[in-house]
């Protein structure tokens, strides 16, 4: 009877000990961690309780490992059920459905903002009472007309913050699946980097708590409580002269990790004609063009840059507001962005290091055919050598001739990295980004 | 016992294991009597997916488990809230705990716990959860004690549940398994939460052949006749009265007999899998989800005094026995987290502890029976003290025999409620919000009780399964004053036709005007009844 509960109860603590070595594999900073833990078997033995903070900072850690992990640590049964309810919310299955996801929101904190979570959200009808119609009982101050809020999310203890807001939210999903469903819808394909390395930033984060630090960092609250705790359980308290001297155990501190973060190593180049033959509709296809190539090349480089041009007879560099909504007039030198567009890249992407992207956007209507031959000149011997792609999208007007797009092909025929489009209206939009994203550059 | 008894030694690391251990003795010595109980420790996101899963860890496939999961983990990860707790009701109850909590957290969850299994064990609503009498009538005289261990193993009923779902979109197609599943979960609120305590009358005698069926009925009905002498006979009970009396039953008899199902009935979904043309695979789909719906039932139905008993016995246990003086500060944050309350959110765990301990006190006192209720000088009532002690004996019996409906019916006070700070609110237009309405009791009361009837879901019922003789549905929604939500309704209707193949009707009103919506799987309409 002794010996067998005492062999089960070693064979509790080493398969606990694997259990824990197999979490402890994998992330460089676990080893303490790891180390903590283990301490932890013994200690359980002998005596009952742990030191509170050695617990906690050992279950803070945990946490944050499975986290960087992505997530994506353990496989789930419900893996296949979320999976699937994702595909219903992209619209891939089931597209009856699509129409009744709702876009509810978590209010979460982050730091001293205030982020709201998209959640998507679809109900499962069935017969109940109109809301508005029905009321409730509610718990707390106020007279006879006041408001009720909201109830507050993430405050009921137990139950996570249920109900959705009556906020909706315009996007809901982020920018990166936006990206995901751009790239299957199109079946792009993604981008091969060429050999360019990429540059890494480290970055400190605040992100836990430890027993030891510089008093710098010393976290007040954390120190008072544990200080207080101590002072009750030792009897030394005294709620007449609440004093709490905090002593060396006490003591809390903030203790960080280094984020390594992308630096940008992509730039695209935005180049738009806005001479008086390119109206609000031309500008709106634009608009939405840029939108999908700029989603599309964030998702495929982890950093990326963006430049503004607008040109007329003269180009200069803007910024992306400006870009979208500045309508001038006059004459139309294509040349006059390219150079600037030239001297940008010179000055500060140096081509062994950045991939760079210029689209540029046009009705064709240039002023002249001597500008044309300098602008074709200036494609070949400078911006399409430094490019990863020099993308040229040409947008029906109806005041342009639209004859640019036809030098380009002439001239340039041989150049695998131009991609030209003509794009006619907003459906031609679709066949548009294919046309320049679908080459894999 | 002895397989519980291993589970327990080999799923929790031995420093828990000694506490749960101490809780147990604890938590008995204070008179509470429940399952044996295992506790697993779980990372947060096995907890989320077992949470995502209604607390068990295998279930059928649906996409809806994986939204739940989403939404779990959205919120875990972005430290909106955790799941602390969670335990499911089987026999032995299985509780989770979460990975990485401090000890006090793990101590005040496990003695939670254990105020739930009690709970589990020994209200009378969670009998029709136990397989061995399942579907059957059950008397609602609770049982408890050592003797009382029903088969409540429900991990393998809900896992058969999954290998049938599972076997059956192999066979049928995954999609056509699932949009079937989406219309029976629309009608999962469609059952009679009392169903298993009410005694059927003789179950229907076996059908006869269609021979016998069509051959008329001879007897006459008699019409019953007023006490006369006999000299009287033919003013009291005259000849032309009697006749049309006897017309009026053959037709009424006649029309009772036409009529299809002969009573209105509740549960819905019953009614459906006994009498809707389904395929097989459909019937035993229908069937797994009126089963869970029911087995869910009761925990909706004692919300309030499910949570209110847990809590009580939690604070009970831990600031007098469990918690050591360390643990007292964390303990008092985090047991204030649970209990807070705000706006429109009434916290179960705050009006269930704070009834339950009202009535202990009320009980110790003897502020109860008819003395009290006709005494109305306040002062008296203030310092009301018999000293009766009964206060114990009086929860355990509450928790017992009640459910959230009858526990705020009968006990719910205009102190309680005024001390409570509890109102009503209702959408104001004006303002595009909801608004404190009232705070008299009453209202306060009335409402409360009509959020909670029929566990929140409007009472629906079959009326006639041959409306028109068309063998259309028709439905009643019997109206108390809200309407329902219409857009959902219609959509209802769509699941309905789906499994009832014909059109179906719902009796409601809108805004004030009686009316059937109707659906022929087509189209909508909405025709005006008078």
């Amino acid at each position: 009877m002794d010996t067998s509960s005492r062999a089960s109860s070693s064979w509790q603590i080493a398969r606990e000990r694997s259990h824990l070595i197999g979490r402890a594999c994998g992330q460089k900073f676990k080893h303490s961690c790891y180390d903590e833990i283990r301490e932890e078997v013994p200690l359980s033995l002998g005596r009952f309780r742990l030191p509170p903070g050695s617990r906690r900072s050992c279950s803070s850690l945990e946490i944050r490992a499975r986290r960087s992990r992505g997530g994506a640590s353990v496989s789930l049964k419900v893996d296949r059920d979320h999976t699937r309810f994702r595909d219903i919310v992209r619209g891939r299955i089931r597209k009856g459905l699509r129409d009744y996801i709702s876009h509810g929101e978590m209010i979460g904190r982050k730091g001293k903002d205030t982020v709201s979570i998209p959640i998507p959200h679809i109900d499962v009808p069935r017969f109940t009472f109109d809301e508005r119609g029905q009321g409730g009982v509610g718990q707390g101050e106020g007279r006879p007309g006041d408001p009720v809020g909201d109830p507050q999310p993430g405050n009921g203890g137990g139950e996570a913050g249920q109900g959705q807001g009556d906020h909706v939210l315009e996007v809901d999903i982020s920018l990166d699946e936006l990206a995901d469903i751009l790239g299957e819808e199109l079946e792009l394909p993604n981008i091969e980097e060429k050999g360019k390395s990429r540059i890494l930033s480290s970055k400190d984060k605040y992100s836990g708590i430890r027993q030891v630090g510089p008093e710098a960092l010393r976290h007040f609250k954390r120190t008072y409580k544990e200080a207080l705790k101590r002072a009750i359980s030792t009897g030394s308290y005294d709620k007449n002269n609440p004093l709490i001297v905090p002593r060396r155990e006490d003591k809390r501190y903030r203790s960080w990790r280094e984020d390594e973060q992308a630096v940008a190593n992509a730039v695209i180049i935005y180049m738009m004609d806005v001479s008086g033959s390119m109206g609000d509709e031309q500008k709106e296809i634009v608009r939405l063009e840029s939108f999908w190539i700029d989603t599309w090349l964030r998702k495929q480089y982890d950093g990326i840059e963006s430049r503004f041009i607008i040109h007329d007879a003269a180009a200069r560099e803007v910024d992306r507001d400006t870009f979208f909504h500045t309508r001038e007039s006059g004459g139309t030198m294509i040349s006059s962005a390219y150079n600037l567009a030239c001297e940008i890249i010179e000055k500060n992407y140096p081509t062994s290091e950045w991939n760079i992207y210029p689209f540029h956007f046009s009705d064709g209507d240039n002023w002249s055919s001597d500008d044309t031959s300098y602008c074709i000149k200036l494609l070949r011997e400078k911006l399409i050598p430094a490019s990863n792609m020099f993308a040229y999208g040409q947008v029906h007007s109806p005041y342009g001739s639209g004859q640019f797009i036809k030098d380009l092909r002439e001239h340039l025929r041989d150049e695998e990295k131009l991609v030209l489009s003509q794009i006619a209206d907003r459906d031609a939009i679709v066949e548009s980004l294919k046309e320049f994203l679908g080459k894999g550059r | 016992m002895p397989s519980a008894g291993f589970l327990k030694e080999s799923s929790l690391p031995q420093y828990l294991r000694k506490e749960q251990d101490r809780i147990e003795t604890v938590a008995r010595e204070s008179g509470l009597d429940f399952f044996p109980t295992v506790f697993e420790i779980l990372s947060y996101d096995r907890l989320n997916e077992i949470a995502a899963y209604g607390g068990f860890p295998t279930r059928y496939p649906h996409w809806r488990f994986g939204m739940e999961y989403e939404r779990l983990s959205k919120s875990y990860e972005y430290g909106l809230s955790k799941i602390y707790e969670m335990v499911i009701n089987t026999n032995p109850a299985i509780a989770y705990l979460l990975e990485g909590n401090s000890l006090t957290d793990q101590k005040l969850v496990m003695c939670h716990v254990y105020g739930h299994v009690d709970f589990f064990k020994n209200n009378f609503t969670f009998r029709s959860t136990d397989l061995d009498t399942f579907g059957q009538w059950i008397p609602t005289q609770p049982q408890s004690g050592s003797g009382y261990t029903p088969n409540r193993r429900w991990i393998d009923k809900m896992a058969n549940h999954g290998s049938v779902v599972r076997r059956l979109s192999a066979r049928h197609g995954v999609e056509n398994i699932e949009t079937f599943i989406d219309a029976c979960l629309s009608l999962e609120n469609l059952i009679d939460p009392h169903g298993a305590f009410v005694r059927r009358s003789e179950p229907e005698p076996p059908k006869k052949t269609s021979f016998e069926e069509e051959a008329p009925q001879l007897v006459e009905p008699e019409v019953p006749r007023l006490r006369s002498k006999s000299y009287m006979e033919n003013f009291i009970n005259p000849e032309e009265i009697m006749r049309s009396e006897r017309e009026r039953m053959k037709k009424e008899a006649a029309e009772k007999k036409e009529k299809f199902p002969k009573e209105p009935r509740k549960d819905v979904l019953q009614f459906l899998i006994e009498s809707a043309p389904l395929e097989k695979w459909e019937r035993s789909v229908l069937t797994i989800i009126r089963d869970e719906a029911h087995y869910f039932l009761p925990q909706m139905q004692t919300k309030i005094m499910n949570e209110g008993w847990a809590s009580y016995h939690h604070s009970k246990l831990m600031t007098t026995k469990i918690a050591d003086w360390g643990d007292i500060i964390e303990y008092a944050d985090n047991n204030a987290g649970v209990m807070a309350t705000s706006g429109r959110n009434l916290n179960p765990y705050k009006l269930g502890v704070e009834l339950f301990r009202h009535i202990e006190e009320r009980w110790d006192k003897g502020q109860f029976g008819r003395q009290w209720d006709e005494c109305d000088d306040l002062d008296e009532r203030r310092h009301w003290d018999l000293r009766l002690g009964l206060g114990k004996k009086k929860i355990f019996e509450v928790r017992a025999h009640y459910n959230d409906v009858t526990f705020l019916d009968e006990f719910l006070t205009p102190e309680f409620a005024s001390e409570q700070g509890m109102f009503n609110f209702e959408w104001s237009e004006r303002r595009g919000g909801f608004e404190i309405a009232t705070r008299e009791f009453n209202k306060v009361k009335q409402k409360l009780l009509g959020q909670l009837t029929n566990a929140g879901n409007p009472m629906i019922r079959v009326l006639d399964a041959n409306f028109g003789n068309r063998g259309e549905l028709l439905l009643e929604h019997e109206h108390h004053g809200v309407d329902l939500r219409v857009d959902y309704a219609e959509r209802v209707l769509e699941a309905l036709v789906r499994v009832w193949k014909r059109p179906v009707l719902v009796a409601t009103s809108v805004d004030d005007k009686a009316m059937h919506l109707r659906f022929d799987g087509r189209e909508h309409s909405r025709v005006a009844v008078s």
